[in-house]
């Protein structure tokens, strides 16, 4: 079987947004709409104050509230983990977004443009069935799946690998596969510790945030 | 330590997704406010007709609201889990058998059609219940909330459309008394349940004082009425009204999400991981 997941290193994270504008330069988001979104988070109060970049986005989850309540079947979940929407049968009711805990989803009624007009990428990027329905991070699903066809490793092969993992500077997101034992994240989930968002809503995220490496093996 | 709120309010749901709860609450209670009526022995039609007819009204606005409204029919297909499938799967039942109801005047068509709108209130109500994105609407008091607010509502505009019976005037004190005491215990449900600061701040506005006053008062009235005081049509009237306008807030006002939140702040340097205690 394969699991694919997403870990954010909480560490290593800069906030510098590279993932979100890569995401949105890939899939041609409209203004507004962040797939991937970093947030940037204070915590504590003077002088005991952290900083805290969060990458956010869909979690992926295993037992996703978003497919729970959507009454159309538009939202799937894969052998592998990814949970999509059919934009062909989604109806743009949101109860979808009313659900997500993680506030991954958005919904667009009517096209619009950073700059008023669309440019030629704008151009090239839009896609009318993703207006009036809900959208949100696929984990890059069509690069994915191009490339196990032709024989790559998501999270190795950049080809293969979801545009903001690929996009990270600092080498805080990373994709593979968790029933991999032998994948990158595999290995740094068992060398370091981790949280996961909501943890008590029982959703299962497929994301993982990485705070501190395990004593003695790090 | 404590981390900042990231919480916001929703901004999908406007006033025509609260109106498919004005008018499935008013007019589901409607249609079983007429059960009861009829079984009791009094007129019914009236208050039928104008419970089936908000129970369109509200669908009809959520149709308006929706992404692709010619796609309308897909909601039907996931009926395994999807509270908003069941709904849906009832509104066309209940609105059949209603009206069959009306127009042959039998009274176990009118029993079918109010056990249907019983069902399609309890959807409506579950349906808030797993947005879990909204803490406003995920607390489980929401569902008796949700169900006491529509039978306030109905009782109280079958009041407003009928010669008033002191039996269905007591039935219509009930339901009011009832929506009280839910209301108190879901408000204090998300203080427990330490929601969102902007929900809470909701529920302590000068408008929702106004609106909680407009219960009170319909209280009153539908007590004074009991007395033998000309007052139920007021009271029903006004019940329903802040049966209303409770719902325009839960929706479109205090509904906050959860905001992301992280349990421990990451080690950086020769610093340290701190816990973040919930907000």
């Amino acid at each position: 079987m394969t699991r694919w997941v997403m870990i954010a290193d909480l560490r290593r994270c800069v906030g510098c947004q590279t993932c979100t504008a890569a995401c949105k330069e890939a899939n041609g988001t409209p203004p507004g709409v962040q797939w991937r979104r970093v947030l940037d988070i204070e915590a504590g109060e003077y002088p005991e104050v952290s900083r805290v970049f969060l990458p956010t986005g869909c979690q992926h989850c295993d037992n996703p509230p978003c497919q729970e309540v959507c009454p159309s079947g538009a939202t799937g979940k894969r052998a592998d983990g990814l949970v999509t929407i059919d934009y062909d049968v989604c109806i743009g009711c949101a109860y979808c977004i009313m659900a997500c805990p993680y506030e991954a989803r958005y919904k667009v009624t009517e096209p619009d443009w950073a700059y008023g007009a669309p440019t030629a990428l704008d151009q090239a990027r839009y896609d009318p069935a993703m207006v009036g329905v809900a959208t949100k991070c696929t984990f890059c699903i069509d690069r994915l799946d191009a490339g196990l066809k032709a024989g790559l490793q998501p999270g190795r092969d950049p080809e293969a690998t979801p545009v903001c993992v690929q996009g990270c500077l600092s080498g805080a997101l990373r994709f593979g596969d968790l029933d991999d034992p032998d994948s990158d994240v595999s290995r740094l989930l068992a060398e370091n510790q981790w949280f996961r968002m909501h943890e008590q809503e029982g959703t299962g995220p497929g994301f993982y945030y990485l705070w501190d490496g395990k004593r003695g093996l790090i | 330590m404590k981390q900042m709120a990231t919480a916001r309010r929703q901004g999908y749901w406007d006033l025509r997704a609260a109106g498919n709860f004005i008018g499935g609450g008013t007019g589901t209670g409607l249609v079983l406010t007429a059960a009861l009526a009829a079984a009791a022995g009094h007129p019914a039609d009236l208050p039928l007709a104008a419970g089936l007819g908000c129970v369109m009204a509200g669908l009809s606005l959520v149709w308006l609201e929706i992404g692709k409204p010619w796609r309308a029919f897909n909601v039907f297909f996931h009926p395994q889990t999807s509270w908003m499938t069941r709904e849906g799967i009832l509104a066309g039942p209940l609105l059949a058998v209603g009206a069959g109801a009306f127009l042959f005047h039998r009274p176990e068509l009118l029993a079918a059609a109010a056990v249907l709108a019983a069902g399609f209130l309890y959807c409506q109500a579950r349906l808030l219940r797993a947005s879990r994105a909204i803490p406003a609407w995920s607390t489980p008091m929401v569902v008796p909330l949700i169900v006491a607010t529509a039978l306030a509502e109905g009782s109280g505009a079958f009041l407003a459309l009928t010669a008033p019976a002191p039996v269905m005037v007591g039935f219509a004190l009930a339901a009011g008394l009832a929506r009280e005491a839910f209301r108190h215990l879901y408000r204090r449900e998300l203080v427990r349940a330490k929601a969102p600061d902007g929900t809470l701040a909701w529920f302590s506005r000068p408008e929702v004082h106004v609106l909680q006053a407009a219960r009170l008062a319909s209280l009153a009235l539908l007590a004074a009425a009991l007395a033998g005081q000309p007052t139920a049509m007021a009271g029903g009237i006004l019940a329903m009204l802040a049966g209303w306008g409770l719902k325009a807030v839960m929706v479109t006002r205090a509904a906050y999400t959860r905001g992301a939140r992280i349990p421990r702040t990451p080690v950086r340097g020769r610093g340290t991981s701190r816990i973040v205690a919930p907000s």
